[in-house]
């Protein structure tokens, strides 16, 4: 089977690559580029511990072949930090909230997060729990991670961020 | 988990795409937002030797008003089809159950087209092309044809798509407007395929139902049309006891398997409830 010929958009960078085909985006970013950030959870479209932006969508990267971002920009948790090196807000906020106890799913989580921030500016609750529904937590620390989104969310509208009572 | 190995195809427009499945034949599939295949093919539950990538079709994504119809094109993706105004206003119905499918990631990828021609008895849009008497737009090497989504599904993964042919587009006679729906959907989680859902749409004229419609998802191998469940409600008045029997008479035409999503008698069940549920809420709706 011929090899195809891709370059896309990564973190900002431009990069080129031949790969087969069947070659799962997931795959490409993490054994040929050599970004682990986005992990592989499950493999069947499930937990999304894979999720990545690909023109402006999250995706759940291994569902996608990396012959299919051809062409595309694609960012993931690599890229996700300010230009200083600092921490992205979300990120931050993920730190600040305890948004993450083992880690597996944060990457996921973060660029979900960023790509839901980017569409609803300053979502419920409610809005933030369906947006991320695509995302699992093993670790079922969803009620911190919520909580660093809507902290991140406030920040970004020039919020104070105040933690509903419990 | 990595698929087979296959020759990937990008055509720049529907004739380059059917010209390709006709050429490549049987080993060569069409691929559009590929959330139904791509899992088949990691599991080595579909092994093509050709992907036609669909989405170098630029003028297959659009949603737009066509004389007495909504057209949709097949690559509109449930993401884009959840954001049309129009759509919302027109046909509310079908952003309702858009918004059930799956989570985020797959909404902004799977498209309405793949949805419907897949043929997959656990996806949602099949119910609600036929409870809408939608019909499907077919192109294939002879030119296009229609074919109403009612008489489109014939089996679990069959339907009356033929070889080198590829849905195109969705049509929707648009309803009434003032029209009354809802789609009720049971599922173990969110993201889920339904344990049973069910679609209505009605009309009222003079405090009566003056026309209603029923389809049922995931409780056969295709979509169900309960039509005999959906006269009973003609020219009578919305009332709980009537949507208990008309539910009770759609839970009688469904077929669902025993499997992860409960034995056949609960599902069987629910698809009644699922209908007595969405007629309540769509009757409840403000005119």
């Amino acid at each position: 089977m011929a090899k195809s010929h891709i370059k896309m958009k990564l973190n900002g960078k431009d990069v080129e690559a031949l790969v087969e085909p069947r070659t799962l985006l997931i795959h490409f970013l993490r054994e040929e580029v050599g970004l682990t950030g986005p992990h592989i959870g499950c493999e069947t479209t499930h937990c999304g511990a894979c999720t990545v932006d690909l023109d402006g969508k999250s995706v759940k990267s291994c569902t996608v072949f990396a012959v299919q971002a051809d062409g595309a920009e694609v960012l993931t948790i690599e890229g996700m930090a300010n230009a200083d090196g600092s921490l992205h807000v979300l990120q931050e906020a993920f730190r600040e909230h305890h948004g993450l106890q083992c880690g597996f799913c944060t990457p996921g989580m973060i660029t979900r997060a960023h790509r839901l921030l980017q569409e609803i500016k300053d979502p419920s609750e409610s809005e933030i729990r369906y947006g991320i529904a695509g995302n699992l937590c093993r670790c079922t620390g969803y009620q911190n991670i919520v909580k660093a989104i809507q902290a991140a969310a406030a920040k970004l509208n020039g919020r104070e961020f105040k933690e509903a009572a419990e | 988990m990595i698929p087979g190995a296959f020759d990937y195809h990008r055509p720049k427009s529907l004739g380059e795409a059917i010209g390709m499945l006709n050429d490549l034949g049987d080993d060569a599939r069409a691929i559009a937002g590929g959330h139904s295949l791509i899992p088949m093919m990691k599991m080595r539950l579909a092994s093509p030797s050709h992907l036609v990538d669909l989405k170098g079709i630029g003028d297959l994504a659009y949603i737009r008003a066509e004389g007495g119809e909504m057209v949709i094109g097949a690559m509109t993706t449930q993401h884009d089809a959840i954001a049309s105004a129009e759509l919302a206003a027109k046909v509310p119905l079908l952003r309702e159950a858009a918004l059930q499918i799956a989570d985020p990631q797959i909404r902004y990828v799977g498209t309405l087209g793949g949805n419907v021609a897949n043929g997959d008895p656990g996806n949602d849009m099949p119910a609600v092309m036929m409870c809408l008497d939608a019909s499907y737009e077919i192109a294939g090497k002879g030119g296009s044809r229609r074919v109403a989504a009612r008489e489109f599904y014939q089996g679990a993964y069959f339907t009356a798509l033929e070889p080198g042919e590829l849905v195109s587009a969705i049509r929707i006679p648009t309803p009434t407007a003032g029209h009354r729906a809802a789609y009720e959907k049971l599922k173990r989680k969110i993201g889920d395929y339904a344990i049973a859902a069910a679609a209505v749409v009605v009309t009222l004229a003079g405090g009566k139902i003056d026309t209603a419609s029923i389809a049922l998802t995931n409780v056969g191998e295709t979509p169900l049309l309960a039509g005999d469940a959906a006269a009973l409600l003609i020219g009578q008045a919305p009332d709980k006891a009537l949507f208990k029997k008309v539910g009770d008479a759609a839970a009688a035409i469904s077929e669902p398997a025993s499997d992860a999503r409960g034995p056949v008698i609960y599902r069987r069940k629910m698809a009644g409830v699922m209908t007595e549920r969405a007629l309540a809420r769509a009757l409840a709706q403000t005119a």
